[in-house]
């Protein structure tokens, strides 16, 4: 009986996983599923109008842009992106992408989703076979992607990468949407000292070290307390993660060292800084006694901001769809995107000057 | 002159059981630590009643943040321990069990709004929800472990692969912030109370599996199985059931350390949250000189085990180790213990002492 009992405990365990693993797979599996053979006159409108508005190389070819609409082929695209519960950005970033690259927009998409390198290469071979359009590519690591990246080119797929970047030739990919990290951080020093603070003692929250967000935020920092005399008075990382923050800040309050700066390189480590400082009765916020920052504009981290218990967000855009959409439909045009490499619009909130719409807007 | 020699012998063999204690290294280890940092700054040890941002009387210091941050390594510590002593295999799940345990916990909360203004259940509700969730998800690897005889690492790497993931798909991928205060009580403090919560909860579970090991023959069952299987099947236990069974119990000390951990923040980051904390519990556990390939367990070293490793972390952080430096030391000072507190290596210690005694004597 016993036995009986656990072994249909483990069958419903396993079925119990199979529809957990299920869940994040299905939206992969039911958008690869061949729906590349329908018809939707509805693209026809803005494969149209979208190249018009956009840049002269396409505007020259608008008329040859009906083409393809015109015949009611659907573009296909296959979209290799990481695990999209790897960080809010990532989850905003993949609903972003699902919600441009749809049928209405004269889209089939796939989607393949990896965290580890040689998986996605194997997901990218994958779509070269199946013969897409265009290959659009979240790359895991920078390194290895020659070799795929010249098959695509062999079979006349267009590859555009978004979000990161690889080390391979500039003439393997169409065009590469990413965000500058180096400017993230710059505009957020650059907002840190026109505070105009009388001394900067700063606690400086890293994210996973080596990661690009983590050097070009990092690099900013690095270079002003170079140049403008500010004091580090610790700089740890917290891996992205918000009790190790909080572990870090509560050792240099434990140490009683004074600071007026928490700069934490994403939204969680600031907010574990923050239940820190709350345990010690630190004031923080605007016109308080320590001035709080994070990046990446997470919406309960905007509200924080508009409560005026932060100072400071740096934006990390994770919508990247938009400029994709703009490229593909200069290429299907017949033009070449007028840059290679795109750099999105990146902003900075300041808590003195943040609204609800931006908070609505903004926020992932 | 006979009596005090005799005195001699005793003392020297209350040494020598002292050293032979398996609670010895991990209490050396961190007796070290303390003194280390009494020498480089006496403040270390200062404790200081204070105020939070809400009023409430709070202790503050090293010693506090120790206590109060090793909390979950010590209750999972103890989860692990069976595991170990049952199966002589190691769970790795137990982070990704976590974001599990957390989520769930959120999940009922929260209900379908990912902001409510009211909890939509009574926390314990939610808590006890995950607990057999959590407990199920220990079953899951136990019953893999017990009754398909797959490897324990290889039976919880599915959980460790996908469990993250489903802890973000039981939220729908959102994250919920829970704006009630009552929640932050089980990570931070209750009004009016200065230590931190998450200490009585740690020694409320210490509390328990010392009586549970007292009273019940759970220790004896575990040990026998760890041991030898199939001489304890003969003795009429039934070994799969037992080594289920500790998975399960480390299914429960999942669900506590789940609950305190999303407390603390008030929400939940699927990704991060408890990351890597399983090679921590397995590290607290053969730190305490417990053998990893099962068998005879010592519950009071693997927690003691897990405070030492906490009390190196915060140390670091102390000493402000630069960052990207930081595991390397931490691997240094691991390594070292590890090795001391191997069987192997005590077993080599105590046969050369054996034979320095002889060799006295014949002189």
């Amino acid at each position: 009986m016993k036995k009986k009992l656990a072994v249909l405990l483990a069958g419903s365990m396993v079925v119990a996983s199979l529809v957990g693993c299920g869940g994040s797979e299905a939206p992969a599996e039911e958008a690869a599923a061949p729906a590349a053979t329908e018809e939707a006159p509805e693209a026809e409108e803005p494969a149209a109008e979208e190249p018009a508005a956009e840049e002269p190389a396409a505007e020259e070819e608008a008329p040859e842009a009906e083409a393809p609409a015109a015949s009611g082929e659907l573009i296909t695209v296959g979209i290799i992106n990481n695990d999209p519960n790897e960080s809010g950005y990532r989850t905003a970033n993949d609903k972003d992408l699902k919600a441009t690259f749809t049928e209405e927009n004269g889209y089939s998409a796939s989607f393949a989703y990896s965290n580890k390198n040689d998986e996605q290469i194997a997901a990218a071979q994958k779509f070269i076979q199946d013969g897409v359009d265009y290959l659009l590519l979240s790359a895991a690591d920078t390194a290895g992607w020659d070799s795929v990246l010249t098959d695509a080119q062999d079979a006349g797929i267009d590859v555009i990468l978004f979000d990161r970047v690889i080390d391979a030739d500039e003439s393997l990919y169409a065009a590469s949407i990413v965000s500058d990290m180096d400017k993230e951080g710059e505009t957020a020093v650059n907002w840190l000292r026109d505070q105009g603070l009388s001394e900067y003692n700063i606690i400086h929250l890293q994210g996973v070290m080596g990661t690009a967000a983590q050097q070009g935020r990092s690099g900013a920092l690095d270079a002003a307390v170079e140049s403008d005399g500010w004091k580090l008075v610790t700089q740890q990382t917290a891996e992205w993660n918000a009790e190790k923050a909080q572990q870090i800040v509560q050792s240099v309050i434990d140490s009683g060292e004074s600071f007026n700066v928490i700069y934490a390189e994403n939204d969680d480590m600031a907010k574990g800084a923050v239940a820190a400082l709350d345990k010690a009765n630190i004031s923080h916020g605007v016109g308080k006694d320590v001035i709080v920052m994070g990046f990446d504009c997470n919406k309960w981290a905007l509200e924080e901001l508009l409560a005026q218990n932060w100072n400071y967000d740096g934006q990390c855009n994770p919508f990247q769809s938009s400029y994709i959409d703009d490229v593909i439909k200069t290429l299907q045009s017949g033009g070449t995107p007028a840059e290679k490499t795109i750099i999105m619009d990146e902003k900075g909130f300041d808590a003195t000057t943040i609204t609800q719409e931006d908070v609505d807007n903004y926020g992932i | 002159m006979g009596k005090s020699e005799t005195a001699k012998a005793n003392n020297s063999n209350f040494l020598m059981k002292l050293v032979k204690n398996q609670c010895f290294i991990p209490l050396a280890a961190l007796l070290l630590l303390a003194v280390i940092n009494l020498l480089a700054d006496p403040g270390f040890f200062k404790i200081t009643l204070g105020y939070n941002a809400a009023g409430n009387p709070v202790l503050s210091g090293f010693l506090i943040t120790i206590l109060d941050s090793g909390s979950e390594l010590a209750i999972l510590a103890i989860g692990m321990t069976l595991v170990t002593a049952a199966s002589g295999g190691q769970d790795i799940s137990v982070g990704a069990a976590i974001a599990i345990a957390g989520s769930v916990i959120l999940r009922v909360l929260c209900g379908t709004n990912s902001r409510p203004e009211t909890l939509q259940a009574p926390i314990i509700v939610a808590f006890l929800v995950s607990c057999v969730v959590a407990m199920l998800f220990g079953a899951f690897n136990g019953v893999l472990v017990a009754y398909f005889k797959i490897q324990p690492m290889i039976a919880t790497l599915i959980l460790y692969t996908a469990g993250r993931s489903i802890a973000a798909w039981i939220n729908n991928n959102e994250l919920p912030v829970i704006s009630e205060p009552k929640f932050t009580y089980f990570g931070e403090f209750i009004p009016g109370i200065p230590v931190p919560t998450p200490v009585f909860i740690a020694l409320a579970c210490m509390i328990i599996i010392g009586v549970v090991l007292k009273v019940t023959n759970l220790r004896l069952y575990t040990q026998a199985v760890g041991i030898n299987q199939s001489s304890s099947r003969l003795n009429g236990l039934n070994p799969a059931l037992i080594k289920v069974l500790a998975f399960v119990i480390l299914g429960l000390c999942v669900a506590v350390v789940g609950l305190i951990k999303v407390s603390r923040i008030s929400t939940i980051n699927y990704s991060v949250i408890a990351k890597d904390i399983e090679m921590d519990a397995i590290l607290a556990v053969a730190l305490g000189g417990n053998a990893l390939s099962g068998g005879k367990f010592n519950m009071a070293a693997s927690i003691i085990g897990a405070y030492v490793i906490q009390f190196l972390t915060t140390t670091l952080y102390k000493f402000q180790v630069q960052s990207d430096a930081l595991p390397a030391y931490k691997a240094v000072v691991v390594i070292v213990l590890v090795v001391v507190s191997a069987p192997t290596v005590r077993e080599y210690f105590s046969s050369l002492t054996k034979k320095m005694k002889l060799s006295k004597e014949v002189a």
